[in-house]
């Protein structure tokens, strides 16, 4: 089984630092074109699922990303169940909560282990500031 | 009318769509997120949200319909056409959604089917302000220029 430790030599070895990967997790088709866009805009390799089962299945089937971007409120499992889920398999992905959801629920997507929340919609200046985090810590 | 000349008119609609509140600074990222490798990009999201909205409507129409309503359910459509509107800085759609759901909460019908009226002629609106600039777009394109760069604050 591969390690998932940040900073060191990660599984893919085209995954260099300039190359980051993301996950877009949303159960709108539109908010998913749009992040997808900001993402292709950034350099970002990227892929889009619909729900938190589709980005934990994922998981399972071996794939690793930089950068998750997750909603909450989506069909079959939440992005809270998700970001549970993920990091009790051992993802050390950085997971951005993306949501427009309630104080309540912001306070129990962190508890549920997400690294850092925005509201929806990204902007490039917050995603760029995203990025940034995520390659000084490679 | 040369290139110059449909730019500026171009320019001058979106300053006026800026102003009078129909888009906010959301649509402005999202022309920024057009380029070489993504030159259809602001067609395809636009055209998206023309698909997800009379989706919406047309369930939004059915649920405030009915002779017992859900209002959890009116709720539900409601926050989703807010979050779409609000993706592609429809700013007017999306501050009478919120409107809305406020009377939804209120579990008040009549001001809620008063709402989706509201929801209504403001999408009607920006639908065909958005299709004008897309056209105006496309004259732009057509004539071999390129569509300018706008900054608001």
């Amino acid at each position: 089984m591969g390690n998932q430790e940040k900073g060191k030599g990660l599984m893919e070895p085209e995954n260099s630092a300039e190359k980051l990967t993301a996950l877009v997790v949303d159960d709108d088709k539109l908010v998913r074109m749009i992040h997808q866009g900001l993402l292709k805009r950034a350099g970002v390799k990227n892929e889009a699922v619909k729900n938190g089962k589709e980005a934990v299945d994922i998981h399972y089937s071996g794939q690793r990303f930089d950068i998750i971007l997750m909603d909450n409120e989506m069909p079959i499992m939440t992005g809270i169940e998700a970001t549970k889920k993920l990091r009790s398999m051992g993802i050390l992905s950085r997971i951005i909560g993306v949501s427009s959801c309630t104080e309540a629920e912001k306070q129990e997507f962190m508890k549920a282990g997400i690294d850092d929340y925005q509201v929806k919609p990204l902007t490039i200046g917050v995603l760029n500031s995203i990025l940034d985090v995520v390659k000084a810590s490679k | 009318m040369e290139v110059g000349q449909m730019q500026r008119q171009w320019m001058g609609y979106m300053k006026s769509l800026f102003m009078e509140g129909f888009l906010d600074g959301q649509f402005l990222q999202l022309q920024q997120l057009q380029d070489e490798n993504n030159p259809e990009f602001v067609v395809e999201v636009v055209s998206l949200f023309f698909e997800d909205s009379e989706r919406i409507l047309k369930d939004l129409s059915f649920a405030v319909d009915q002779q017992s309503v859900d209002f959890k359910k009116i709720d539900a459509h409601v926050h989703q056409f807010k979050g779409s509107s609000a993706s592609i800085g429809a700013q007017r759609v999306k501050n009478a959604c919120i409107a809305f759901r406020n009377f939804c909460e209120e579990q008040n019908i009549d001001a809620c089917r008063s709402c989706l009226q509201q929801v209504k002629q403001e999408y009607i609106h920006v639908k065909n302000k958005l299709e004008t600039l897309l056209r105006l777009e496309q004259q732009i394109v057509a004539a071999g220029g390129s569509i300018p760069m706008m900054e608001w604050n």
